[in-house]
Order: structure tokens, then C-alpha cells, then sequence
């Protein structure tokens, strides 16, 4: 029962309560998505079943995203409310960028509440960490970093959160494109033209003059509809898995819009059999 | 024990006799109707089969893109399309009760082309009231207490009707919420039997069920052996109702048993294709 001899002088109730409890300690720990049933551990959502030592937990598969404090996203601003915006991450709740936040403004007046969509309006796409929940269990968002803010001259590509491994780091810049890829945990993926990072505050009164080249643009769409098919097939997005699917896409002579066909699907699958068996 | 398979089964079989199913369709004032022959001698029903077989089952989730989870769920010819939104923000704050709960909502409705005359309301009494039964169903087998702050849409369209539409709509709201990955303390499912010409009858189809006779449904959670739902619209004696009810939870126990089996189906090919 125990490793060493316990000494202990127990009378016949303790025993049993120690009995009890030693037993206990050995059942298993039940995790997330479990239940116990009249001493049945049952499965509560659907998935794979995962066994960590004692612990056992149901692992879902298509469900939404389930936030860790620290992680990267990509969400979309749905409200501007009245010193906050709200945006849309595919969690059970809404989350919450603060006006207040540090790195999104310096000072703060009620000027600045007025002005709020200069900085980020409906519809704007914009990465952030995951902050902390709030009481209600509404998320709060983080815009700290340089890297963070308002993302522009892209495409977000939504897939499901399991896809995307929480692998740091999350901010790619394919150097030999002049592209950027964050790869959100909440499974909202950007594809879009390499930027400097810019103050928010100053990115947005300034009027975009820069033009994009239509090289970049038919690059985005190219990762764009790369990773779309990846998406389709459920396979994991890497970075690895997105530039090899991109380059055979390339290397075949696939134009964009046949990407989404019936044939390049064969053809990725076809080379994810040969990635993973080869 | 009696053995419930399903099977496929023919448009016609040669002992049935059309103008009897006319009759059937038009009304039950009609006098052939009260004579009418729902089994035959040989133990066979109208579409050729035993009292306690089932349709044919066709199971599939993944049908809606956009849904957090979806299911089409058929049973012979009645089918059924579900699509579930959700865990997501409360949309109507007014809805909310209560606080530390999910709030289920669903939405029942019947294609115009479903039945053999088109439908023309959207919004009939029967609507709401199959949509409460089926929420309540649902809000009864979800665990809600684990999902606070949030509601749940489920939106269920009959594409089909062929009699057992509320049975095969719970069962395919089950399998688009375990595709949405949501949290339920068991799969529930529901399945109908009657009692015509003195015999239980498992699984009514659209004739059968407009004969007049009692229409039990049953909705069960298989594994923890309880009952979720229980409608019956006529009166039958204690006996004959336990017996009734006895067949359609073990239909519901075969139909718990297929749903399953999709699931895992379904799971293994996410894994499969995910795992790296």
C-alpha cells in the first residue's frame, strides 16, 4: 500500500478512513470533459481521451477557443463601446481592449473617448495578448507590444482553434516574400504585407499613402488560400506545413483561384502523407 | 429482449394497398380507416416492416461551415438539418435568467417543402411548441452550470417529413452539440413507438402516425437511465403503455448506440488528419 512502514497506532475507524483515502489518491484524477458516474468516469464532451499519469481529460476537438493568459490573438473589432472596443475572438464570451491600456494611448481625456475609432474602428482587424479575465469572465486584452495593434493590408483567415499549436513564436516575417503570419492561438490567422512597427496612435492619423505591389497582394492570397486548404483537410498549421503547401502550389503552376480545387487538395494531402510516412 | 435492427427498406411492398393509404392521408372519417390493416397476417407493417424494427439510419456532422457544430440526422425519409452556434456572448440580454448558467435557445422550424402540400406558416403554434419541448430536452442533458455568461443556439430544420420529426430532431441537435464540443452529461435521444391493430409499433412513419392511434415518444439518457422527454397523445392502458415504452426506449438505446458510433467515426478522422 504505501512504501515505507507507517508506525501509526490507528484504531479500527482510522483505519478505514485511511484505507479510503490511500484508495483515493490512487483513482484517477478526473480532468476536463469527465464526469464520475456511479464510479464510472464518463466523457461530457466529444474528443480524445488524454491520460497524463493519473490525470484523465477529454480533449475537444471543434471547439471554441479557450484562452490562456499570454497568449497571442487575432480578433476583430465588433463595438466601439464607450471606453472600450469590443472584439470578436471565438471565445464563449466577448473580449475587451481597454482604452486605458497602456500602450494603446498616453494620455487620456474625454477627447480621446470621442476620437476612439482613429485608433481602432468597427471591422479592424487587431492582434493582442491575453491579458486576464475579468469577474464575469469576460477576457481583457493586451496591446503592449510593438508587434500588437491595428494589422492592415491583409487577410484574416478564421480556422478551428485546434489547428494552430500554441508554439512561441506566434509573429513570423517571411524575409524573402515581405510577408507577416501571426498564427493566433484563437485559430484567427493573418496573412498580410510586412510593416514597420508603428506607434498606434501615429499609424492611424497619418493617411495611407503606400501602395501595395500586386506581387504581395497575389502572395497573400496565395498563403491566404494555402492555409484555407490546410483548414479543409484539418490538418495542424506551422508554418513548416503553410510555406511547403505554398511552394507546391508554386512549383505545380496552380493558379490562385484553381488553389481551392478539387485537385490541390489531392496534391496537399497526397504531400502531408509523404511529410509525415517519408 | 427484442432485437431492433434497421434496414433498408423498399418504396412499396406488393401487400400494400393504395387506396387504404389514400384513405389514410384524407381523414379518419373515412370508414375504410377504422378497418384498416396497419400489420398484416404475416407480422409485416405498411412499408414492409416488423413491429419492432426501425428505419434506416443516416447520420452525418460537419454539414454547416459556419456553425460552431451541425449534423444532418435521417430516419428513413424524415431528415433533418442542425446547426448549433454557441457557447457565445449573450445576444439578447433580456433572455437571460440566470447568471451562473448557459442559456439554451432553439429554433424549430419545417421547410415549406417538407410535407407532400406545401406549408405555408412559419411560425404555427406546433413550431413553438416542438421548439420548447426540444429545448427543454437539450437544457436538460447540456451542462449548463459549465458555461456561464453564454447562450446556445440551435436551429433545426426539417428538410423531410416522414413522421418522428421531433425524435429525429433531438437526435440531431445531440450530435451538433458533441460537434460543437460542448459539455453534456449524455447523449440524449429520443425515439417514437405506437400501438395499432393491438400490436406496439416501433418508429412511426407519416401514415402510421396519423392512423389516430397512441404516438409514445420517448427521450432517454442511455447511460444514466434516465427520461428526458415523454409525450403521448392518446390514451392507452397502464399494460400496453409500459410495453410501448419499453420498445421505444430500446429504440432509443440502438439509436444512442449508431449515434455513437458516428461520433467516434468523426473523431478519429479530426485526429488522424491532425496529429503531426
Amino acid at each position: 500500500m504505501v512504501m515505507r512502514k507507517l508506525e501509526l497506532p490507528l484504531s479500527q475507524t482510522q483505519k478505514v478512513r485511511f484505507q479510503t483515502a490511500i484508495e483515493r489518491l490512487q483513482s484517477p484524477a478526473e480532468g476536463h470533459g469527465t464526469s464520475e458516474v456511479d464510479d464510472e468516469l464518463l466523457a461530457t464532451v466529444c474528443g480524445v481521451v488524454v491520460r497524463v499519469d493519473k490525470l484523465v481529460y477529454v480533449r475537444t476537438l471543434r471547439a471554441r477557443y479557450k484562452p490562456q493568459v499570454g497568449d497571442i490573438v487575432v480578433g476583430r473589432v465588433i463595438e466601439v463601446a464607450q471606453t472600450r472596443w469590443r472584439v470578436d475572438l471565438n471565445f464563449t464570451q466577448d473580449s475587451f481592449i481597454n482604452m486605458h491600456d497602456d500602450n494603446v494611448q498616453k494620455r487620456r481625456t474625454s477627447v480621446d473617448e470621442l476620437n476612439m475609432r482613429n485608433i481602432f474602428a468597427e471591422d479592424d482587424v487587431v492582434c493582442a495578448e491575453v491579458g486576464e479575465f475579468h469577474k464575469d469572465g469576460s477576457l481583457i486584452l493586451r496591446v503592449r507590444s510593438q508587434k500588437h495593434g491595428k494589422l492592415d493590408k491583409g487577410q484574416l483567415l478564421k480556422v478551428d482553434p485546434y489547428l494552430v499549436k500554441r508554439i512561441k513564436p506566434q509573429f513570423h516575417y517571411i524575409e524573402s516574400l515581405g510577408i507577416d503570419l501571426i498564427l493566433g492561438c484563437n485559430g484567427f490567422i493573418w496573412v498580410g504585407e510586412h510593416g514597420h512597427v508603428r506607434d498606434p496612435m501615429t499609424k492611424n492619423t497619418r493617411k495611407e499613402q503606400s501602395h501595395t505591389p500586386l506581387e504581395t497582394r497575389q502572395t497573400i492570397c496565395r498563403i491566404g488560400n494555402a492555409i484555407q486548404v490546410l483548414s479543409n483537410l484539418g490538418f495542424t498549421m506551422t508554418l513548416e506545413v503553410i510555406m511547403e503547401t505554398f511552394k507546391l502550389s508554386n512549383t505545380r503552376n496552380i493558379d490562385i483561384h484553381d488553389m481551392l480545387g478539387s485537385e490541390f487538395h489531392v496534391l496537399v494531402t497526397e504531400n502531408e502523407a509523404e511529410r509525415r510516412h517519408g | 429482449m427484442q432485437r431492433i435492427y434497421s434496414q433498408n427498406v423498399p418504396p412499396s411492398t406488393p401487400s400494400i394497398n393504395l387506396r387504404r393509404i389514400a384513405a389514410a392521408i384524407i381523414g379518419k372519417e373515412s370508414c375504410e380507416v377504422t378497418t384498416m390493416e396497419y400489420v398484416n397476417p404475416e407480422g409485416l407493417r405498411l412499408d414492409g416492416r416488423r413491429f419492432n424494427e426501425m428505419r434506416q439510419i443516416v447520420a452525418e456532422v460537419g454539414v454547416v461551415s459556419k456553425a460552431d457544430g451541425s449534423a444532418v440526422f435521417e430516419m428513413g425519409n424524415t431528415k433533418v438539418i442542425a446547426a448549433v452556434y454557441g457557447p457565445r456572448e449573450i445576444q439578447n440580454k433580456s433572455h437571460q435568467q440566470k447568471n451562473d448558467h448557459a442559456l439554451v435557445l432553439c429554433e424549430y422550424s419545417m421547410a415549406h417543402f417538407s410535407t407532400g402540400d406545401r406549408r405555408r406558416q412559419k411560425n404555427d403554434r406546433r413550431s413553438t411548441e416542438l421548439s420548447l419541448v426540444i429545448r427543454q430536452t437539450m437544457e436538460a442533458c447540456i451542462l449548463t452550470e459549465l458555461l456561464p455568461h453564454s447562450q446556445i443556439d440551435i436551429f433545426l430544420q426539417v428538410l423531410q417529413a416522414d413522421g418522428g420529426t421531433r425524435s429525429a430532431c433531438i437526435n440531431a441537435a445531440t450530435l451538433a452539440l458533441a460537434d460543437a464540443g460542448i459539455p453534456m452529461r449524455d447523449l440524449a435521444v429520443s425515439c417514437s413507438a405506437g400501438y395499432l391493430n393491438s400490436t406496439p409499433l416501433l418508429d412511426l412513419n407519416y401514415v402510421e402516425d396519423s392512423a389516430g392511434g397512441a404516438d409514445v415518444t420517448v427521450g432517454i439518457l442511455p447511460k444514466l437511465d434516465k427520461v428526458t422527454l415523454l409525450q403521448m397523445d392518446a390514451k392507452l392502458p397502464m399494460e400496453t403503455f409500459e410495453t410501448v415504452f419499453a420498445l421505444a426506449s430500446e429504440g432509443c438505446r440502438a439509436i444512442a448506440e449508431r449515434i455513437r458510433e458516428v461520433l467516434q467515426e468523426n473523431t478519429k478522422q479530426l485526429e488522424y488528419r491532425r496529429a503531426a
